[in-house]
């Protein structure tokens, strides 16, 4: 074994039935990869970290490593973690979601849990379409694409996740891709060590549904588009807005310190007790 | 011996609630506004960070709900409080709190709907949402309090059902119970049982989470405690990890239900009043309890037979005690303010010649003494 797979191997569970559910070629794995290689990085012992998922492809994430894990309901994954972090705010807790977790039917919860600023890590995989149910419309699928609810191409427009999240107040954004793997593992280490609501969009590739019905070829062929099409914010700040015309942003969007929800209620509890 | 001075309040329904889930050690609370239950957040805001518990207003009922069961996990009891609209939104996350056993408690303060309904008026048209509100065969348990002392004695009881079965329980409160004042005496307090969840006492590598036990509750590691488990709501096995083989689904849905069935006797909470020699009694529940009485002491008074069965355990069904009465009665009379959701429940039970007869109340207010006392001089 590699030093590499040796220290995955490491972070699995080795008592669940693996194979794991995801498609040959999908890039929810290597998402799994750079996030047990940042939490490894920053030095957590599994028992204080709460990984916590929704419903969805990146939902089952969760079940094969070996933290306190919790896979919940359809959208909702950041209201337990809240729940979690609140009741013990000594435990690191991650959240992995999907585009369509996140900002369809999780996306009040994805803002207001920004806007709240609980110190809790939001990995969102956003590979444009819901995959587990057979490839529908999600609210990232770009406008005119097809998916198997939009036979005749997608009339609506699309969220930009981490500019959401940057609206919505969290505290740290970033964009990485599956295909720039080193980049997402230091992006994710940065995202763990931030105090407040820290957000990390992945975008990935469904070639199943998604690369399939919009004739994008293979996992391999829509990595490399990943690879054309990103840009770091660094590179684009030269750029000219009709180079970027195509491109995606990468790299760190926003970082700011705001005052963290428990640390906040802390003083709460002191006032409550007659303390100034 | 000497007793400790009488600490008497005059209190809300809804404070008592409080003041039950405080001292049942409820440590965690996560609310949305909505009448008739706001004034539990509102005082829970301030009392327990005062006890350096955690009040959070979330962005809807969908996400307390998530909330409370994720500080659950981490070892902290907790409650939700809301009323029928909201409780609809509950229904996901109670669904999820049944099938991964998570004790917690959700307090609904009935009010008339469908939909938003009258805000302001007393209802208890939840009965049959609190049973089966949630998608999927489950078991629950339901309790209802009728004075405010119940409120204090039913939420702790609420709290210690919740722990030691684990399972999420829910209190029905009519409006008229929620904002109602009345005298409580908290001087015998000192006796009260708290029960806290069994935690496991094997190495974690032995913990299997959802083990079978001649209890039928498996023993609740809390998150960040060294046993590391996977917790869903996909149907699991006994480590908690997905199956779809049916071997392990079917044991482990009807274990759910055994867990609460076996245990059934520790659930019924209720009163039997003046029904020894009753030809005619009265099954009723919340505010309704109280005119029910009311209306026997009034009857008695003309000389009829009559008591009432008071039921405080709504769910698991009083089958034992509604049937108890079935077979000592000519006569039974369910007043409720809804259109029969528990006199359904008591004519399926029936299996005497008893005739069961109903009293429906929807227009938003209360069903008073004089009420059923026509009723009982029209029918006994």
């Amino acid at each position: 074994m590699t030093e590499v797979t040796k220290l995955i191997h490491k972070y699995l569970r080795h008592d669940k039935k693996f194979p794991h559910v995801w498609c040959p070629g999908c890039g929810i794995g290597i998402m799994l990869g750079s996030l047990i290689r940042a939490i490894d990085e920053c030095g957590y012992n599994k028992d204080e970290i709460a990984l916590v998922s929704g419903i969805g492809c990146t939902g089952r994430l969760p079940v094969y490593v070996d933290f306190n894990t919790l896979h919940t309901t359809h959208g909702r994954a950041l209201t337990f973690a809240t729940g979690i972090k609140l009741a013990k705010p000594g435990m690191k807790v991650i959240v992995v979601m999907g585009d369509g977790d996140a900002v369809a039917i999780g996306g009040n919860h994805f803002i207001h849990a920004a806007r709240r600023n609980v110190d809790i890590s939001a990995i969102i995989l956003n590979n444009s379409v819901y995959g587990m149910t057979g490839g529908q419309y999600s609210p990232t699928t770009p406008y005119g694409m097809k998916t198997t609810t939009s036979p005749y191409t997608n009339v609506e427009q699309s969220f930009k996740i981490s500019e959401l999240a940057v609206t919505a107040g969290a505290t740290f954004v970033a964009r990485g891709t599956v295909y720039h793997a080193k980049m997402l593992d230091s992006l994710m280490e940065k995202a763990f060590h931030k105090k407040g609501f820290s957000v990390v969009e992945v975008i990935g590739h469904c070639h199943t549904q998604y690369g399939k019905l919009n004739r994008m070829g293979s996992a391999v062929e829509m990595m490399t588009w990943q690879k054309d099409h990103a840009v770091t914010i660094e590179k684009a700040a030269q750029m000219k807005e009709e180079e970027l015309k195509d491109k995606f942003k990468i790299g760190v969007l926003v970082d700011k310190e705001l005052p963290v929800f428990h640390e906040e209620y802390e003083k709460v509890r002191k006032w409550a007790k007659g303390v100034r | 011996m000497k007793k400790k001075p009488k600490k008497e309040l005059l209190l809300q329904g809804n404070e008592a609630i409080v003041e039950g889930a405080l001292r049942a050690g409820c440590r965690f609370f996560a609310g949305y506004p909505i009448t008739p239950a706001t004034e539990i957040s509102e005082l829970l805001s301030v009392k327990l960070p005062q006890v350096d518990g955690t009040f959070i207003q979330m962005e809807d009922e969908i996400a307390s709900m998530g909330a409370i069961i994720g500080a659950s996990l981490a070892g902290v009891k907790s409650m939700t409080a809301t009323s029928g609209p909201g409780f609809s939104l509950m229904q996901e996350n109670l669904g999820y709190a049944i099938i991964a056993e998570v004790p917690c408690v959700v307090v609904d303060a009935m009010r008339a709907g469908p939909s938003t309904g009258l805000p302001t008026s007393p209802s208890q048209c939840d009965v049959m949402q609190a049973r089966w509100g949630t998608h999927g065969d489950h078991p629950i348990i339901v309790l209802c309090p009728s004075t405010v002392r119940e409120c204090y004695d039913i939420t702790i009881t609420a709290f210690n059902l919740a722990e030691k079965f684990r399972t999420p329980v829910i209190i029905l409160v009519d409006e008229v119970v929620a904002h109602m004042r009345e005298k409580i005496s908290l001087s015998d307090d000192e006796d009260v049982e708290i029960f806290n969840r069994v935690k496991p006492t094997v190495p974690p590598e032995w913990y299997i989470p959802y083990e079978d036990t001649p209890r039928g509750v498996p023993a609740m590691a809390n998150f960040g405690e060294g046993y590391r488990y996977h917790v869903t709501g996909l149907t699991h096995d006994v480590r908690g990890f997905p199956t779809s083989r049916p071997d392990e689904i079917d044991p482990f849905i009807r274990r759910l239900f055994r867990k609460i069935s076996q245990h059934f006797a520790e659930m019924q909470i209720g009163e039997f009043f003046e029904t020894d020699d009753a030809e005619t009694t009265i099954i009723a529940y919340g505010c309704v309890a109280r005119s029910a009485k009311k209306a026997v002491r009034d009857a008695r008074a003309r000389g009829l037979k009559v008591g009432a069965l008071k039921m405080n355990t709504i769910w698991p069904f009083m089958r034992t005690a509604v049937e108890k009465v079935l077979q000592t009665s000519k006569t039974i009379i369910v007043p409720e303010m809804n259109m029969g959701q528990m006199s359904r429940e008591v004519k399926r039970v029936n299996k005497t010649d008893a005739k069961v007869f109903t009293i429906n109340k929807v227009d938003g207010t209360i069903i008073t003494p004089e009420e059923i006392l026509s009723k009982i001089k029209e029918v006994h």
